[in-house]
C-alpha cells in the first residue's frame, strides 16, 4: 500500500484555547495530523508549543476545544486515556526515575497494580524487539540515573513504543543532543514513519524541522500563524513566521586584538565524576577578540569555564590574568580580577529563582560599595542599579521587586548580561548565553558581546552550536576530550574540517606531526 | 568479660528481638510513606494512637487481633488526614507531619480521660502470650530469642517479608518507588501520583499504629502516658539507617534494640555501680548516630521526598 501524507487524519485538534490567568497561551488551535506523516510545531519559547502538547498527552486540561484521536473523543486532563488512544509524548524535561532500571522505568505502569507479578521477562524480549527495530541501543538493566542524556531520551522513546504509540509527540528532543546524536534521532524517527507512526515534532530550530517534517504548523504568542508544505518553504519564510518580523542578524565588524588579559599555559585539572577534566590546555584571550570554544557538550568545556569563573584551581599549569600569575583562585578573585561571568544554567548557577531581580543583580557585588555601606545593606542603590540594568538592557519584567523565575528565559537572561557588563569587566565569560532564548533575544545578546569586543574586552564564547561560534568569533578553538586545538583564524575552516577536531581526529595528526 | 555473658545469653537476644518488634512495624510504615515521597513526622503521635487504640479495644471486651485491627484503623485514620494536607494540597511535610503527631497524642491522652475518668492505675489487659514455634524453639539460643515469640513479633517479620516483596517484586512497589524519585515519570506512565503517595501514607500510617499496639497488647500489657517515649523518632532515623530498603531497616531495629537490651543489662553489672545510670541510657542512641553516620553515607535519598506535586507544574 503506499504510503501518502493526506492519508485518514489520525489526531484532530479544534479550537484548543487554553488560558492561564491574563495569559492565553493558546489561542483556539486547530490543525489534523495524518497516518504517516511528521508534523513540526514551530515556535519562538513561549509561543505555546509545549502547552499545547501537555493538553495533547493530558497534563493541561483546555479551557475549550476538542481533541479527537482516531476518529474517538479524547477524554481531557488524563495521561492514561491519551496513552490508551496510542499518544505517546517524549517530554522535554525526560520523566525517568532514576533509581530505577530502564526496564522498570518502561514497564512502569503498564501492568496493573495489583498484580502480583510485573511481567519483567516478556517485557524484556519485547523491548529488545524494539531497540532492533528502531535503531535504539541502550542495555535495559542499566539504572536510568547512570544513563547518558541521549540515551535517557531513547529510553523515552521506547516508553512510548513499548505502549504501541501510533502517535508520538517529541517536545523539542534536539536541544540536549549532540548533532550526531540528532541524526540518530531523525534515523529512527524516519523508521518510525515507515511503520505507519505519526508524529509530531516541537522544536524552535528551523534547519532541523526543515530536514524531518513534511508539514510545518507555526505558532506565535499562542496562535497557529500559519502552515506550510516543508517541501515549499525556507528558512527566512519560517523565521519571518516565527518572529513576525524581518530578523536582523548582529553586525560583526572586524576585531582589533590587543594584549593577552588571560593566559593558561600547561593547564590541566582532575576530572569530577564523569566529566572530563583539562588535558594541558594552553589559551590566549586577547583584548577586543571574541575568542570562539566549539566542541561536543562534555568535552571539557565545563572544566574550564569553571577554572576561568574561579571555581576551581588548575591542578598543574599557569593562570595569569593581565600577565601577572595568580595564586589565590576563587569566585571571589576572579571577579576582583574583572571577570564577568554568564553562567550556562541561568537558572541554577546564574540566579537564585526565588529571590526578586534586585537580589539577583547585586548577587556579585553585594558586599561592596555602593551597595553595602559599613555593613549595612543600602536598599535604595540596590532599586537604583537594578532599574537601570532594566532600562538599558531591556529586561521586560513587572519591576525590581519580582522574583526573577517569573521571567522568560531571553528576560532572565539580559539580566544577568547586565549584571556581568555593568560591572565594566575586562575578561567576559559567555557559556552558551543564547541557549534556550527566543530569536530577537540571541540577537539581542549577541550584539552586546560584540559591542563588549569592540570596547576592549576580552570575550571567551563557548557554545555547542556551532554556526554561533562561526558567526561571532574573531579566533575559534575546538575542545575535545580536554584538548584544544590550535586557534584558526575567522574564515580560515569550514564547518566540516572543525568537525573532524570536534571528533578528535585532528588532535591525533597534530601529536603525529609534533612526534 | 560480664559483657561476654549477656552477650552469649539467650535471655539478652530475646529481649532485643522483643525490643525490635515494635520499631520494626513503625520503621516499615515509615519507609512505605518516604519511599513515595512522603515523609511521616506523625509518627510519634500515630504510635501514640494505636498504642491506645489497641489497648482500649481489648480492654472493651474485643478479640486481640481485633485490637491489632483497630490499632491500624485508628493509625490510618491519622495516616488518611496526613495525606490529604501534604499529598493533594502539598502543605509542608514538616508542618503536617509535627501537627498530626501533637494533634494525635493530645486526642488521645484526652479520650483515655474521658474513657477512664477517675483511674489512677491503669488497667492491665489479657495480652498476646508467647507462642513457642514447634521444634524451631529447640535450637538453642536462636530458639528463644526468634521462635519464642508472641505473634505480633512474628507478624513484624513476617510484615518486613511482605513490604520488601511488594517493593521490589510487584507493579505496585515499582510504581512506589518511582513515584518517590520522580513523580512526573508515575504521570506521564499514566498513573495517578496522589493516589500512589496517599495510598502509601495511609497504608504505613497503618503499620505504625500497629507498632504502637505491640506497646501495649504485647509488651507493657496496659497504656500509660509517654509510653511510645520517643520511638518513632527513632524508626525515622532506622528508615535512613536502613538506606529505605527493608531488609537493612530491620537489621538497624535489631540492632539498635540490641544496644537497648545490653544497656538495660550493664546497669546490673559491676559497672553499672561505678558508672552513672544515663550513660547507659544514653548508649544505643549514641551508638545509633555512629551508625547512622557510616551507613546512610552512600545511601540513595528517593529524589522527590518531601517534594510535594502539583499537576500541571513542572
Amino acid at each position: 500500500m503506499p504510503e501518502a501524507t493526506g492519508a485518514r487524519a489520525v489526531l484532530r485538534l479544534r479550537n484548543i484555547t487554553k488560558r492561564f490567568g491574563p495569559l492565553t497561551a493558546n489561542d483556539a488551535i486547530t490543525f489534523d495530523l495524518h497516518e504517516g506523516e511528521v508534523i513540526a510545531l514551530l515556535g519562538e519559547n513561549g509561543a505555546g508549543k509545549t502547552t499545547l502538547m501537555n493538553i495533547l498527552f493530558g497534563h493541561y486540561t483546555a479551557d475549550e476545544g476538542e481533541i479527537e484521536v482516531f476518529g474517538e473523543p479524547l477524554p481531557p486532563g488524563n495521561p492514561r486515556a491519551a496513552l490508551e488512544a496510542g499518544v505517546g509524548m517524549v517530554h522535554q524535561h525526560f520523566t525517568l526515575a532514576d533509581n530505577l532500571s530502564v526496564l522498570d522505568n518502561i514497564v512502569l505502569g503498564t501492568v496493573p497494580l495489583w498484580r502480583l507479578r510485573s511481567g519483567r521477562g516478556a517485557a524484556r524480549a519485547r523491548i529488545d524487539q524494539l531497540s532492533r527495530d528502531f535503531g535504539l541501543s541502550v542495555h535495559p538493566d542499566a539504572k536510568a540515573g547512570a544513563l547518558s542524556v541521549g540515551e535517557r531520551q531513547r529510553v523515552e522513546i521506547l516508553k512510548a513504543l513499548y505502549r504501541d504509540a501510533r502517535i508520538l509527540i517529541l517536545d523539542e528532543p534536539t536541544a540536549v543532543l549532540t548533532p550526531q546524536e540528532t541524526d540518530d534521532l531523525f534515523a529512527t524517527l524516519r523508521k518510525a514513519v515507515a511503520l505507519g507512526l505519526s508524529v509530531i515534532f516541537i522544536s524552535h530550530k528551523m534547519h532541523e524541522v526543515l530536514a524531518i517534517s513534511s508539514r510545518v504548523l507555526v505558532l506565535r504568542h499562542g496562535s497557529l500563524i500559519g502552515e506550510v508544505v516543508t517541501a515549499e518553504t525556507d528558512r527566512h519564510q519560517l523565521a519571518h513566521m516565527m518572529v513576525g518580523s524581518e530578523i536582523v542578524a548582529p553586525e560583526v565588524g572586524g576585531a582589533a586584538p590587543g594584549e593577552v588579559l588571560l593566559r593558561l599555559r600547561d593547564v590541566s585539572t582532575l576530572p569530577v565524576g564523569n566529566a572530563v577534566g583539562l588535558r594541558s590546555l594552553s589559551l590566549d584571550l586577547r583584548a577586543g577578540q571574541i575568542t570562539g570554544l566549539a566542541g561536543v557538550s562534555g568535552n571539557g568545556q565545563a572544566a574550564l569555564a569553571d577554572l576561568i569563573a574561579g571555581e576551581a584551581m588548575p591542578e598543574t599549569g599557569d593562570l595569569e590574568i593581565a600577565g601577572a600569575g595568580i595564586d589565590t583562585w576563587s569566585p571571589r578573585a576572579a571577579l576582583d580580577a574583572r571577570i564577568g561571568r554568564i553562567p550556562e544554567d541561568r537558572h541554577r548557577t546564574g540566579t537564585i529563582s526565588d529571590f526578586t531581580l534586585s537580589e539577583n543583580s547585586v548577587l556579585e557585588a553585594y558586599e561592596k560599595e555602593p551597595f553595602s555601606k559599613r555593613g549595612w545593606f543600602d536598599w535604595a542603590a540596590v532599586d537604583k542599579h537594578t532599574r537601570a540594568i532594566i532600562a538599558r538592557y531591556d529586561v521586560r519584567c513587572p519591576g525590581p521587586d519580582a522574583r526573577i523565575r517569573l521571567l522568560s528565559g531571553g528576560n532572565m537572561q539580559k539580566l544577568i548580561l547586565g549584571r556581568a557588563l555593568e560591572a565594566d569587566p575586562t575578561i567576559i565569560l559567555a557559556v552558551q548565553p543564547v541557549r534556550g532564548l527566543d530569536i530577537g533575544a540571541v540577537t539581542y545578546v549577541q550584539s552586546r558581546l560584540i559591542e563588549a569586543r569592540d570596547a576592549g574586552a576580552a570575550v571567551l564564547l563557548i557554545s555547542e552550536d556551532l554556526d554561533e561560534i562561526l558567526t561571532l568569533a574573531d579566533v575559534i578553538h575546538v575542545i575535545s576530550e580536554g584538548r584544544l586545538s590550535p586557534a584558526f583564524t575567522r574564515g580560515t575552516k569550514t564547518p566540516a574540517e572543525l568537525g573532524v577536531w570536534m571528533a578528535g581526529q585532528g588532535f591525533e595528526e597534530a601529536a603525529g606531526h609534533a612526534a | 568479660m560480664e559483657i561476654l555473658d549477656i552477650l552469649i545469653s539467650a535471655s539478652f537476644w530475646a529481649a532485643a528481638v522483643r525490643i525490635a518488634s515494635p520499631l520494626i512495624f513503625a520503621t516499615l510504615g515509615e519507609l512505605i510513606c518516604e519511599r513515595a515521597g512522603v515523609l511521616n513526622l506523625g509518627i510519634e503521635g500515630i504510635m501514640v494512637v494505636g498504642a491506645f487504640a489497641g489497648w482500649m479495644a481489648v480492654y472493651s471486651g474485643a478479640d486481640l487481633w481485633v485490637g491489632v485491627g483497630v490499632a491500624m484503623g485508628a493509625g490510618m485514620l491519622f495516616g488518611l488526614l496526613h495525606a490529604i494536607l501534604s499529598v493533594p494540597f502539598g502543605l509542608s511535610q514538616h508542618v503536617v507531619g509535627l501537627g498530626i503527631t501533637l494533634l494525635a497524642t493530645a486526642s488521645t491522652y484526652f479520650a483515655y480521660r474521658v474513657a477512664l475518668p477517675e483511674v489512677t492505675n491503669p488497667p492491665r489487659i489479657e495480652a498476646f502470650k508467647e507462642l513457642a514455634i514447634p521444634l524451631l524453639s529447640d535450637i538453642p539460643v536462636i530458639g528463644q530469642a526468634l521462635f519464642t515469640q508472641t505473634p505480633l513479633t512474628y507478624l513484624a517479620f513476617v510484615t518486613a517479608a511482605i513490604v520488601a516483596f511488594v517493593l521490589y517484586r510487584t507493579p505496585l512497589g515499582l510504581a512506589l518507588r518511582a513515584v518517590g524519585e520522580n513523580p512526573h515519570s508515575v504521570e506521564a506512565q499514566g498513573l495517578s501520583v496522589t493516589g500512589l503517595r496517599m495510598g502509601a501514607v495511609i497504608v504505613g500510617s497503618g503499620l505504625m499504629g500497629v507498632g504502637g499496639a505491640f506497646l501495649t497488647m504485647s509488651a507493657f500489657n496496659s497504656f500509660f502516658f509517654e509510653m511510645v517515649n520517643g520511638r518513632g523518632w527513632i524508626c525515622i532515623a532506622l528508615v535512613v539507617f536502613g538506606a529505605w530498603k527493608p531488609g537493612k531497616a530491620l537489621l538497624g531495629a535489631l540492632l539498635f534494640a540490641a544496644f537497648d537490651a545490653l544497656q538495660i543489662r550493664l546497669q546490673q553489672t559491676s559497672l553499672g555501680a561505678d558508672i552513672p545510670y544515663q550513660i547507659f541510657l544514653m548508649m544505643p542512641y549514641l551508638l545509633s548516630i555512629l551508625a547512622l553516620v557510616v551507613m546512610s553515607r552512600r545511601a540513595e535519598v528517593p529524589a522527590a521526598l518531601m517534594v510535594p506535586f502539583n499537576k500541571g507544574e513542572r
